[in-house]
């Protein structure tokens, strides 16, 4: 077990408060100064270095997409952060307790990130049901400003920065990065064509990077101890701590800082006080937000929590979002309200996206209440391969992958629920 | 994208109250100036504040008149977003998540306590005009499941007494306090908790 020295949310549960005195004593802002005076090519190196990678699903390498915006800003076209809070992965609940009790780890994070992609402005984009958690982040950035952490040669960098907080309005897909920075410039939240990529062609046409929150707030305690500390855990490519969220049936849901690269299974029965009913009554885990695909019993005995492990097992950790689904839920039942979230939340920009969100719902349902036929299992997976790969953004292959998990590891639960007297009976009409 | 309930009974007029003319200011002040656009989403915020938790017709007209775009640019967003109300909301406004991590943490008695002591229909008002109720996707709390958000604030870690405890509050308008109902700080484990000790 990763030890409570090296958890980087020392205040995870709220236990201290999130003011600004009480984030110094934690050790928050210290040092500062001295970080971003090494310059941009040693912070943005020792990221690298550090082999952070992106928290928010992607897991994108942290330092080179930092290194990706241009070296200096051209004029009239200036540089912006945007920070990604519009966390809305079912499942996934880490960045609201970082915004309300550890906000200004995120905010000196903030400047030192944007200091090493020369931008003066930056935008946090939080969800707008997260009300209170915005009001908290509010008064951490005014407590920021009044001590001189923010603004005009914030923290005595010699940098200026100006935070701003916009409040997205309950769209899902806003967690797209090119679809939260259309929401930011005032419009509908729909996904823009990549390339051109944010980072050279992003907010207001001018070079932008988009990072999670998570992301952007261990930053500081990263360069503070070190890349060679953070990439200590870990396996190889798939270093640092990570919040894992462990929700579902579990006697204990919660949040924990773990080392990456933990069994899912110690997860689970340590920190969430395993499974409701035991270990034996385990049914599948949606192990990285409601996207990735479900794993069965015998993969979540051994499984480890990393990109790459999780990749091998055909899912991945995505936000590591853990849905512990126990014997007592009905699968095909779980996975058809995820598939109505997806039909809910698709933008309705791209044709498979839009229409076969609904028709997977709509197969799903049916096979749940029994009135499908056996034939229209695999017309199920004919339509995930329709919409997979076939849209703008990754929400196609969000809303396919987790049906198509469940047609890999639960099929005979899914024909087990179509009729077959139903099925002669339609073969008879053709 | 979501299907969208247009009140039939539409207010003539609209105009900010003077307070949020200051704060509609203050929300212009923290985009470039020739990017006022940015501005829609907190305005119509401000204009579903002002207008007891939804936003009529003509407060979108007089949004899109403040930034200078046209209508349909601010329609559009109005429409587009699921925290718009274009129709009355009740004084206490209840969203129940339904999405999976509720779901199989028992969210469904939740919608039966909502039918019971709200009204029977989804997004209608009750009978004392007081509540109404709607069920929406993940709200981000999914450790604290099932959680439902009333006006701004989460409730967490129910179950059908406390929330039948909650609504039947509504009547003398003396509310819990909100966040978890079983004495969670945040998120932390209820019990057995390893971690983060000695604070």
């Amino acid at each position: 077990m990763l030890q409570d020295k090296d958890r980087i949310f020392k205040n995870l549960y709220g236990d201290d408060s999130f003011d600004l005195a009480s984030a110094i004593k934690r050790g928050d802002w210290d040092g500062t100064k001295t970080i971003i005076s090494k310059g941009k090519d040693w912070i943005i190196d020792e990221i690298k270095k550090s082999e952070l990678r992106g928290r928010g699903g992607a897991g994108f390498p942290t330092g080179v997409k930092w290194s990706f915006a241009p070296k200096e800003p051209k004029e009239g076209r200036p540089h912006y952060l945007v920070i990604n809070a519009d966390e809305s992965e079912p499942g996934t609940c880490k960045d609201r307790d970082i915004i309300r009790y550890e906000p200004q780890k995120l905010i000196e994070g903030c400047l030192i990130a944007s200091y090493a992609v020369s931008a003066h402005v930056c935008y946090i984009y939080i969800r707008g049901e997260y009300v209170n958690e915005g009001k908290v982040l509010q008064q951490a950035i005014n407590q920021a400003y009044e001590n001189g952490y923010l603004g005009k040669n914030a923290a005595g960098s010699g940098w200026d920065l100006d935070i701003y907080i916009h409040f997205g309005a309950g769209a899902y897909i806003c967690g797209e990065e090119t679809a939260l920075l259309e929401s930011l410039e005032g419009n509908k939240g729909q996904p823009r064509l990549k390339p051109p990529f944010p980072a050279l062609i992003g907010l207001y046409g001018c070079p932008t990077i988009v990072n999670n929150v998570e992301t952007i707030a261990v930053v500081p305690t990263i360069l503070r101890r070190g890349s060679e500390w953070f990439a200590s855990f870990g396996k190889p490519k798939n270093r640092g701590t990570k919040i894992f969220c462990i929700s579902g049936n579990v006697n204990n849901p919660c949040n924990v800082e773990e080392e990456m690269s933990v069994p899912l299974k110690y997860l689970i029965e340590k920190h969430a006080g395993g499974v409701v009913g035991g270990w034996e009554n385990l049914q599948a885990v949606i192990p990285g937000g409601s996207s990735m695909p479900l794993l069965p019993k015998s993969t979540c005995e051994t499984i480890l929590m990393d990109f790459d492990s999780l990749i091998e097992a055909k899912s991945g950790l995505g936000t590591a979002g853990i849905v512990v689904i126990d014997k007592s839920q009905d699968i095909v039942k779980c996975i058809a309200r995820i598939a109505r979230f997806y039909k809910h939340e698709s933008c309705g920009q791209c044709t498979p996206c839009r229409e076969g969100s609904g028709w997977m719902w709509r197969m799903l349902e049916r096979i749940g209440r029994g009135e499908a036929d056996i034939a229209e299992i695999d017309m199920l997976m004919d339509v995930t391969k329709q919409i997979e790969g076939h849209t703008i953004c990754a929400f196609g292959e969000g809303s396919s992958w987790p049906v198509q998990g469940l047609l890999r590891h639960f099929r005979k639960e899914m024909e087990d629920k179509c009729d077959p007297q139903k099925y002669y009976l339609r073969e008879n009409i053709i | 994208m979501s299907g969208k309930h247009v009140a039939k009974n539409q207010p003539k007029t609209f105009t900010f109250s003077s307070e949020n003319i200051k704060k509609m200011k203050e929300i212009l002040s923290k985009y470039p100036e020739t990017r006022k656009k940015s501005a829609v989403m907190p305005l119509l915020y401000l204009a579903q504040k002002q207008n007891e938790g939804w936003i009529p017709l003509v407060a979108i007209q007089y949004i899109a008149d403040q930034l200078d775009v046209p209508y349909i640019k601010v329609y559009e967003v109005a429409t587009f977003y699921t925290m718009y109300n274009l129709a009355p909301v009740g004084k206490y406004f209840v969203q129940v998540c339904t999405t999976t991590p509720c779901a199989i943490r028992g969210s469904g008695k939740i919608i039966e306590m909502c039918k019971k002591h709200i009204s029977e229909k989804e997004g209608h008002l009750s009978s004392d005009k007081k509540s109404s109720w709607i069920e929406v996707e993940c709200l981000g709390a999914c450790v604290n499941a099932p959680m439902i958000q009333i006006n701004d604030d989460y409730y967490e870690d129910l179950d059908a007494d406390s929330a039948e405890k909650i609504f039947k509050s509504f009547k003398d308008d003396n509310l819990p306090k909100f966040g978890s109902q079983k004495g969670r700080k945040g998120s932390e484990p209820i019990k057995q908790r390893l971690t983060l000790l000695k604070n």
